[in-house]
């Protein structure tokens, strides 16, 4: 249980370093014709990146500039810098960052939805749940924790056991963003 | 004395007679009122329901954008009519809302013609477009659902609607949704939005551009952004529903108070025909004596 969510957070720091050195070393960088450009567009000033991140009732951005989006997704976590290569993915539970500028950062919780990064380096992140950190209730968290793992043990068949499962996992990836 | 007795006798009939219209009218006159009355309190409800739906359409509309983008991108290359169609046209249980339900209708039988294809299904969200759709596509309506428009929409209502569609157990290689998109509280544009199954993405001319793609990213992929999409266009068909209801209740109750004052002219002008009618009676009767 424990491995599979150290394992994605591990994955992000590999990715991350080497999205740095990959802006860094110009030299390695220019044998990928996608990261050179990736390159340049970073030292325009992140343009275009237009990111739009909504969840059905809120809109937490719309077409805005940021620097850095930090995504968790089932095939691992991973950042999301202006120019990134065009990519589909699913979001698991777990904490969305970001990086509006150098100094400003906000984690919102999704609990799924799906992230389109698009050739023209739009980004769409949809989410069926996405919550500001700071608006969970902690306690909240650890009843609703305590109900799903009461859940799981009183499922009867298998697709009922199937629900309460992918309940408890949100509940413990709320859990873990709490406490990390 | 003979034409006297006549003549006492033809105004004795036409009273009876008048009276009975004035009463007529009067019942006229107050079905009427009511009927303003219904109108205008379904205008007021409407007006509330239609605030409402225009606050939450807001974010839905982003939402739906985003979940549009990346289908307005990929450039899917299939012949429409060759491979298997799916319809999904989204309306609502209630009427009394203006053309909100027959433009879904003509907007599908314009593209399907009169004689749909067996291999384009259709699929009626909401009461009314089932009743429409089951007299000229019997055939074709793959299935209804209903209990749709009571209450705003919400993402698990479209859930349910997308998780019928992937169980039902029709493999459509490309698919339509039909809606009513709001433009204003007059207007709206009956629109479609183009969706693909995951054979067709996975075809697609552009999608080796995109990055680590695999079968089952693309297929969790799918589902959620169908079940979001149908969402976005509940939201939108919700919100021009409850405008247009707006609108035809304004009107009827418009027309309801043309209606009433002509009969209340009518009828005054009767009642003072009969109150001079009886005054003559008595006037004449008494210059008899």
């Amino acid at each position: 249980m424990h491995c599979g969510i150290v394992l994605p957070r591990l994955d992000e720091e590999v990715a991350m370093s080497i999205l740095r050195s990959a802006t860094k070393l110009h030299a390695s960088v220019r044998q990928c014709a996608r990261l050179v450009t990736a390159a340049q567009q970073q030292r325009r000033g992140y343009a275009d990146m237009a990111f739009t991140f909504a969840s059905p009732v809120t809109v937490h951005y719309e077409a805005a500039k940021v620097k850095q989006i930090d995504v968790p997704s089932f095939s691992g976590s991973f950042g999301i810098l202006p120019d990134h290569v065009p990519l589909l993915a699913v979001l698991k539970p777990g904490v969305i960052t970001v990086h509006e500028d150098d100094a400003t950062s906000k984690r919102f919780f999704v609990s799924s939805g799906s992230v389109t990064v698009n050739d023209d380096s739009s980004v769409q992140i949809l989410a069926e749940e996405a919550i500001a950190m700071e608006n969970i209730d902690a306690q909240a968290v650890r009843e609703g924790l305590n109900k799903a793992t009461a859940e799981v043990n009183a499922a009867s068949n298998d697709q009922a056991k199937a629900e309460a499962l992918i309940g408890l996992e949100c509940y413990e990836a709320l859990q873990k963003a709490i406490e990390g | 004395m003979l034409s006297r007795t006549s003549l006492q006798f033809v105004p004795a009939s036409t009273q009876v007679r008048g009276m009975a219209t004035l009463k007529e009218i009067s019942m006229r006159l107050k079905a009427v009122t009511n009927i303003q009355k219904i109108t205008k309190s379904m205008k007021m409800i409407s007006a509330a329901k239609y605030s409402k739906a225009e606050r939450e359409l807001k974010p839905a509309r982003s939402y739906g954008v985003g979940a549009k983008a990346f289908y307005e991108k990929l450039e899917v290359d299939c012949e429409k009519h060759q491979a298997n169609h799916l319809v999904v046209a989204i309306s609502s249980d209630k009427g009394l809302c203006g053309a909100v339900h027959t433009s879904i209708f003509r907007a599908i039988r314009a593209m399907v013609g009169d004689k749909p294809a067996s291999n384009i299904k259709v699929v009626a969200v909401g009461d009314k477009m089932k009743a429409l759709l089951q007299k000229d596509f019997k055939n074709n309506l793959l299935m209804t659902m209903k209990d749709i428009g009571k209450s705003p929409p919400t993402f698990s209502d479209a859930a349910v609607v997308a998780n019928q569609i992937m169980s039902c157990g029709y493999e459509f290689d490309s698919a339509e949704l039909f809606f009513n998109h709001f433009r204003s509280i007059v207007s709206y544009n009956t629109t479609t939005i183009p969706l693909y199954s995951v054979g067709t993405i996975s075809e697609a001319d552009n999608i080796t551009q995109y990055d680590s793609i695999d079968e089952d990213v693309l297929r969790n992929y799918q589902e959620f952004s169908l079940a979001s999409l149908i969402y976005f266009a509940m939201k939108e068909s919700a919100c021009s529903e409850q405008s247009a209801r707006m609108t035809a209740m304004e009107s009827a109750s418009k027309n309801a108070g043309e209606m009433i004052e002509k009969l209340q002219m009518t009828y005054n002008r009767t009642r003072q025909a009969v109150i001079t009618r009886e005054l003559i009676e008595i006037i004449s009767g008494a210059a008899a004596l």
